[in-house]
């Protein structure tokens, strides 16, 4: 209350003083952040807004992240695009494609007179964004990584070791088995599934998703998760599914809630979770690296990331594009990028901020906060780098459709497969012709 | 006699109509307009390379066999919720017709649901049937029916269409009343005098009389179903398991505002457009013949 009328007067002078002042240049963030996260992007403008007097960042929720990337999509045809724009990681082929309308952030950067060395960012992160002849193309905001989380108390309610971790595929059904001897009703669940049984999957596995080096290779690539080693993964949770073991709860990240609520013991899916559980599970919980077969050779590799990145759209004034710049810094800078890690479960952005992270005890204090990095952290082959591909958003919705199927025991896992790889290579085949065009 | 109005001046009749023209020339025509141009091309999300590609997004539709299957899916829904609604909204505003004490309690009861935003009803829905906490899961899990609409598909498309009705039930409540409350009630009373029950005179009188009204709700109601629907399948299944609740409106809305094929999902509401029209002059020419007004 006692700042109101000091924050009025000082508007008013401000705008009394715009004349001839120079005022402060807007700088408009779409963003797809809800809740305690939502809290965390205002939190990052505030402060950087505070830090200096030439640039204001603006940050606006859109929604989700397909929402978001559809409003920006409508206002840059409309001519008002924003400055910055977050867009989830399956929106990135589309992005990379879209040459006229973004600004690769690396040029930003050095334009905006910003002393930028790509070199600074954890290379499994930025790799992701960065075109084939080395640029840097969007900032990395917000990557996370698929985990796997438990429920330490339904554990220990169905006679299990509460630290003895189920780290692979058939130690997880053994101890599904248990909590629904028990009388659970849901041993474990996953959220999006094509992301965290099939894409992580396979790096984690150091097996290919698609051909080209799961996309990174050019637009030719297809899919190829119908190897013996998807197969037998698909059949073992569709066995699961059957006993009662797996239990679906839909798509995207919907199941979030059936882990938080404690409804589900065993989980795996985004370490970004990590804000939401701090705040409202209600029980002990453990975060734990995602389990794999122990009989496939290079097994465990490391895992690929999600999240998102902040574009630069095109066809705005060099002051403005230098706020950019100086907020991108900003995000950078090690104290801002470890707290930002710390708070959200995301992954730390620049490889000082990991370091300051560690120093700090952080880990230590929080366990599990480390497992998201450490299974990223590692140097990653050819196969294992991430998943590129066009018309991503398509592809998962149809694993989506085909593996429901398998769930509900209407297809058999190879049908599944086999079916949800021709209609993904349509997408990708057209993909292909309209980048050609 | 001649009871049409005739007017004197030249300019006047269009002035007047030339609001409601300006309404639909920028809410019908022009959006009709862009979405036949759209569908003959194809361009990126944003719009930066855009090309002629004539029929080409109309041919992958054609080839595309699971599309053929959407078509099934959609009539089968609209059906249900155009006559379920319909029917349920009758017998509502009957019922209500025939109370005596606190009618207008009960009415605005029944009205409530019209002005609760499609996605908020399929929230609401989801809530009742979510498996296994939901009110109603849980009630039916007891009498011995796993409820699961994530998986089974028959589950999944009784609740969109569930959803979609109660939706719509308020809207057609209302005209239905309005109609019922237009019948003299001299009829009624004279065909109770000759010892007509209840049944008969719904049948004999209120019934046909409501059919202008039967009729205009008929036309409503399946553009409701077949347009106003995508918000409440987004909310609750997102058009799964499968693709068993995916009619052709959500599948305009995905393919063009999550998957953003701009051309595809135009070429999917010119379809769209073509059967609505379709059907409306069907129901224009044959089903109105019945309608006495």
């Amino acid at each position: 209350m006692k700042f109101k009328p000091y924050a009025l007067a000082s508007g008013v002078l401000a705008l009394a003083l715009s004349g001839n002042a120079h005022a402060q240049v807007e700088i408009q963030w779409w963003h797809a952040m809800g809740g305690a996260l939502g809290e965390w992007v205002n939190d990052l403008a505030k402060d950087f807004n505070a830090s200096q007097k030439d640039y204001k960042i603006v940050p606006t929720f859109k929604g989700t992240y397909d929402e978001s990337m559809t409003a920006a999509i409508a206002a840059f045809r409309a001519g008002n695009a924003p400055h910055i724009l977050q867009v989830f990681e399956v929106g990135t082929a589309t992005m990379m494609a879209s040459k006229g309308a973004i600004v690769p952030v690396g040029q930003v950067m050095t334009e905006g007179g910003q002393k930028f060395d790509p070199s600074v960012y954890v290379p499994a992160v930025a790799g992701y964004y960065t075109a084939p002849n080395g640029q840097m193309l969007s900032f990395p905001f917000n990557s996370s990584t698929t985990v796997f989380y438990y429920n330490k108390d339904a554990f220990k309610a169905a006679g299990l070791d509460t630290d003895k971790v189920p780290s692979t595929w058939p130690e997880v059904a053994l101890a599904a088995a248990k909590l629904k001897a028990s009388g659970h009703k849901c041993p474990f669940t996953t959220s999006w599934m094509s992301w965290t049984q099939l894409e992580s999957f396979s790096t984690w596995h150091n097996t290919l998703f698609a051909t080209q080096n799961n996309g990174f290779g050019g637009t030719s690539a297809r899919l190829a998760f119908n190897s013996p080693l998807h197969l037998r993964h698909i059949e073992n949770l569709a066995n699961m599914a059957k006993q009662g073991l797996f239990v679906y709860k839909g798509r995207a990240n919907a199941p979030d809630a059936n882990f938080v609520s404690g409804e589900c013991a065993m989980y795996t899916g985004s370490s970004g979770l990590y804000a939401n559980l701090k705040r409202n599970a209600k029980f002990n919980y453990a975060i734990s690296t995602l389990p794999y077969y122990p009989d496939v050779p290079g097994a465990p590799q490391n895992t690929v990331i999600g999240g998102a990145s902040l574009w630069v759209m095109s066809g705005k004034k060099p002051a403005e594009y230098k706020g950019v710049a100086a907020f991108f810094n900003y995000l950078s800078k090690p104290e801002v990028a470890a707290a930002s890690h710390q708070r959200t479960g995301y992954l730390p952005v620049t490889k000082a901020s990991y370091e300051l992270t560690e120093k700090s005890g952080f880990y230590k204090q929080n366990p599990g906060t480390d497992v998201a990095v450490t299974q990223m952290i590692r140097k990653t082959t050819e196969k294992s780098r991430g998943v590129r591909l066009g018309n991503f958003v398509q592809i998962r919705t149809i694993v989506d459709e085909e593996l429901e199927q398998v769930w509900n025991g209407k297809k058999a896992p190879k049908e599944a497969l086999e079916t949800a790889i021709k209609r993904g290579n349509e997408q990708l085949e057209r993909f292909e012709k309209a980048g050609k065009s | 006699m001649e009871k049409r109005v005739r007017f004197k001046s030249a300019w006047l009749p269009w002035a007047l109509i030339a609001p409601q023209m300006a309404i639909v020339l920028v809410f019908f025509f022009w959006p009709a307009a862009q979405a036949l141009y759209q569908s003959v091309l194809q361009q990126d999300a944003f719009g930066t390379s855009i090309e002629y590609v004539g029929a080409l997004n109309f041919q992958r539709l054609w080839d595309d066999a699971s599309y053929l299957e959407t078509f099934k899916i959609t009539a089968f829904f609209s059906a249900v919720v155009a006559l379920g609604g319909i029917a349920l909204s009758l017998l509502l505003a009957v019922f209500s017709d025939r109370i005596a004490r606190g009618a207008t309690f009960y009415r605005t009861l029944l009205i409530l649901p019209y002005a609760v935003a499609p996605a908020v009803v399929g929230v609401l829905w989801i809530f009742l049937f979510a498996p296994p906490m939901g009110v109603v899961s849980y009630a039916l899990q007891s009498l011995g029916l796993e409820w699961d609409h994530l998986l089974n598909p028959d589950h999944a498309i009784a609740l969109i269409i569930m959803a979609a009705i109660w939706k719509q039930v308020s809207y057609n409540f209302l005209f239905f009343v309005a109609g019922l409350q237009s019948i003299p009630k001299s009829l009624i009373e004279a065909a109770a005098i000759d010892g007509a029950r209840p049944w008969r005179r719904f049948w004999t009188i209120q019934f046909p009389l409501l059919s202008p009204t039967t009729f205009f709700l008929l036309v409503i109601n399946v553009v409701y179903a077949f347009f106003d629907t995508f918000a409440i399948i987004d909310a609750t299944t997102h058009g799964g398991p499968g693709k068993s609740t995916a009619t052709l409106v959500y599948k305009v809305y995905y393919d063009g505002f999550k998957a953003l094929d701009m051309g595809g999902s135009a070429a999917q509401s010119v379809v769209l457009m073509v059967i609505v029209i379709a059907l409306t002059v069907v129901q224009f020419r044959y089903v109105e013949k019945k309608v006495q007004y």
